[in-house]
């Protein structure tokens, strides 16, 4: 095996581009999973004998040609009914930057799995068939997306094959979408015409679309920020446990007090003023480790462990924020709330909310309306089912400390969970 | 760095940091947690994270292997070695002894135990109360695991059911469960292979020696290489090998193979991996081959 010159999937060093995770939408027969197999064949990323086993099926099924989006459906009980019917992760690597898909499946189940992949994304693929033009999936996806606070869109008009690869037919799609997106408040929307099936615009320009001077998929992949914004963002640090050592036979450790979470916003050094919550406590930062080891600060998305100067009694469910950026704590929460369990919303149960490390006890006060997600309009409601998505006003039993969702995606999310089943039953995002 | 864009983690570094979180909410939400270490390349990582995640204390949970009693003694002895340079606590309970207690049947005297640690692994958790094993599966690895939860939730038999998962969104995991159902916690689900290798030579990570190049007389077998052992003895025909090989991938004897490699070092084999044509199980896993479902069905019965 000879080696080449630039080794595909390894990052390392400066040139590591970090990690971004994004979805791909789209209505059945759009193309999503051939564009997946697409994405992954030309990245090389399928490897020999997955190869094989595709090729293997295909012949099963009937099929010639190597059907690429067979690599992505997963379960027996999938491939039996020919459906997908949960979001699935895949990876892949190019010389800067790993990716995370996330590929959420297009049935009557999509309003959940969409918003479940949406959760953990930064980038959304809406794809679009250049045959079809908008539909009213597309609108759902793309207000799903923006629900959920997706930072970036890229809307993929899919089968420009089908069309003889008509400029006209792309140029009349994105300014139907940009008619629409308007209205959403959509941020960063950009347009590429591909072909998933002939792999035009994918990462190969191809030589069928010349009139298009944008970049190929891949390529606004390698370059959209990582980061969930570019804004600066309040510290935020849930505590999830708490070590002490009290290890006699070791003085150093016997006092020892690390509180151990993860920065879900902004950054923390040594020295910084900090305030804990919910006891109103303040202190200051003595150190930031990492495996015992001192690191002296620590950025978003780092797990660490802050050691205070002052003695305090922390437990897990508390918060440390600095003390000139604080919170708001709330008994009563305005959310969109998204539910996700085939048993419906009952305004007269007790559930549990899980807000970043913390678990309180919640009722629903209201249901201020139901959003009917394909025109938008808002529809009174008393209870809601799998899918709905409403406007619900919830009491809870100890305050929670929260920022909006459109300001901290950390401290803006919860879910609802069923004590009787353990089950994740809903999904909120704080208004 | 730029002033325009801001500071974000190398992939690896974001990785490290998912699964501490991740290992630390297992922690943070179960009573009685273990965790998997067979001493493969995987739960090495494994340890490393949770030094990470809870140095200078002590880890929250024993460290278990489920032994089938056809390991590579290298594995094993590693395996001991580490537990005890990290001063942590490891139970070992041996499929031989489910055998002797006639709780696993094997058809035939030959049939290989790997499937069979589902049933030891279950007597293990109902003996300790076990609420949470975190083990070291990949999504990457195998089809049936890319729809894999992080905290994947199984019932009072053990069994995973597809259908029956909770959603997880953004990094709100779940591991509540009732007395006798169990969570199966997976910290590295969003690793490749690549990654492993990349942290295992980042963090500088000692590995058995089999994971190294090393010639070993081995039959060839349906394009996989199988090795030569007291477990796995050359049948009549067979032609024997002598085969600079290392493995990728070290479990159970009866259906773990080596690759051909002289990569005796992790920065070859890095090079190796980046490189690479099969995936993984491909390469190397004998009881994956007959079916793409086998995965899927061990799962059901109660595999990690
Ligand atoms: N002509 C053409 N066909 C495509 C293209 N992309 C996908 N298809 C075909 O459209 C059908 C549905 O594609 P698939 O990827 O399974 O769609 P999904 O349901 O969105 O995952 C398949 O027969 C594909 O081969 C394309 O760019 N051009």
């Amino acid at each position: 095996m000879s080696a080449p010159e630039t080794l595909p999937g390894i990052t390392t060093g400066p040139d590591d581009h970090g990690l971004l995770r994004f979805l791909t939408c789209g209505s059945v027969d759009d193309g999503k999973s051939t564009l997946i197999g697409r994405l992954l064949f030309d990245t090389k990323t399928i490897l020999a004998d997955t190869l094989n086993a595709i090729e293997r099926t295909s012949a099963k099924r009937g099929t010639s040609a190597v059907d690429l989006s067979l690599l992505t459906d997963g379960l027996q009980a999938e491939r039996e009914q020919g459906i997908t019917i949960d979001v699935a992760y895949r990876y892949f690597s190019t010389g800067t930057r790993k990716y995370i898909i996330a590929d959420a499946p297009g049935h009557e189940q999509y309003t959940r799995n969409m918003v479940t992949a949406a959760s953990t994304a930064n980038l959304a693929i809406i794809l679009v068939d250049s045959r079809k033009g908008m539909l009213t999936q597309t609108r759902r996806h793309s207000y799903l997306a923006s629900l959920v606070g997706i930072p970036h869109l890229v809307v993929a008009v899919n089968k420009m094959d089908l069309v003889d690869y008509d400029q006209a037919v792309f140029e009349r799609i994105r300014a139907d979408y940009l008619a629409f997106a308007d209205k959403l408040g959509i941020g960063d929307v950009r347009f590429i015409p591909l072909s998933a099936l002939n792999g035009d615009m994918i990462v190969d320009r191809g030589d069928r679309l010349g009139w298009y001077e944008g970049p190929t998929l891949l390529q606004v992949l390698e370059t959209v920020p990582a980061a969930h914004t570019e804004q600066a963002e309040n510290f935020r640090f849930p505590v999830q446990f708490v070590c002490r050592p009290q290890d006699s036979a070791n003085p150093e450790l016997h006092d020892y007090r690390g509180f151990q979470g993860r920065v879900e916003s902004g950054e923390i050094a040594v020295g910084d003023a900090v305030t804990v919550l919910p006891s109103g406590r303040t202190s200051t930062v003595k150190d930031v480790q990492l495996g015992g080891a001192s690191i002296g600060r620590a950025i978003h998305e780092q797990s660490v462990t802050l050691l205070l100067a002052d003695e305090i009694d922390i437990s897990r469910g508390d918060m440390i924020v600095k003390s000139v950026e604080q919170p708001q704590q709330a008994k009563q929460i305005d959310a969109t709330v998204c539910w996700l369990s085939e048993t419906p919303l009952s305004p007269a149960r007790t559930y549990l909310v899980r807000h970043t490390t913390r678990e309180v006890k919640a009722k629903v006060a209201k249901i201020d309306y139901r959003l009917d997600v394909n025109t938008l309009e808002h529809e009174p409601a008393t209870t809601l089912a799998m899918n709905d998505i409403a406007h619900v006003t919830l009491k809870l039993a100890q305050p929670v400390f929260a920022d909006p969702y459109a300001d901290n995606r950390a401290t803006g999310a919860f879910i609802v969970i069923d004590e009787s089943t353990n089950n994740t039953v809903g999904a909120g995002m704080i208004r | 760095m730029s002033t325009l864009t801001r500071q974000t983690l190398t992939h690896l570094d974001w990785l490290e940091a998912e699964a501490i979180h991740i290992m630390r909410e297992v922690a943070g939400q179960c009573a009685n947690p273990v965790l998997l270490f067979s001493g493969g390349k995987d739960s090495i990582c494994m340890l490393r994270l949770a030094e990470k995640a809870f140095r200078p204390g002590r880890f929250p949970f024993p460290l278990m292997h489920i032994d089938t009693g056809h390991n590579y003694r290298e594995v094993t002895d590693f395996r001991d070695k580490r537990a005890a340079e990290l001063g942590e606590r490891l139970i070992v309970r041996s499929v031989e002894d489910s055998m002797a207690r006639g709780t696993v049947v094997l058809k035939t005297p030959d049939e290989s135990r790997n499937k069979h640690q589902s049933v030891t692994l279950l007597e293990a958790i109902e003996e300790f109360g076990f609420d949470a094993c975190i083990g070291g599966a990949r999504r990457d690895e195998e089809k049936a695991r890319a729809k894999e939860r992080i905290m994947s939730f199984r019932d009072e038999f053990g069994q995973w059911d597809p259908k029956n998962q909770r959603p997880e969104l953004w990094n709100l995991y779940n591991a509540r469960a009732h007395k006798g159902e169990n969570i199966r916690a997976f910290p590295i689900s969003n690793w490749t292979e690549l990654d492993v290798w990349q942290y295992i030579e980042r963090e500088q990570l000692e590995l058995p020696s089999i994971y190294f190049a090393h010639v070993r007389p081995v039959v060839r077998k349906n394009g996989l290489l199988q090795p030569v052992t007291d477990v796995t003895p050359a049948k009549p025909g067979d032609v024997v090998e002598d085969v600079q090989v290392r493995f990728r991938t070290v479990g159970d004897i009866t259906c773990t193979a080596p690759v051909e490699s002289a990569a005796d070092t992790v920065a070859k084999i890095l090079l190796e991996t980046a490189t690479t044509t099969i995936t993984e199980r491909g390469a190397t896993r004998m009881d994956d081959q007959t079916s793409e479902a086998s995965m899927e069905q061990r799962k059901k019965e109660g595999y990690f």
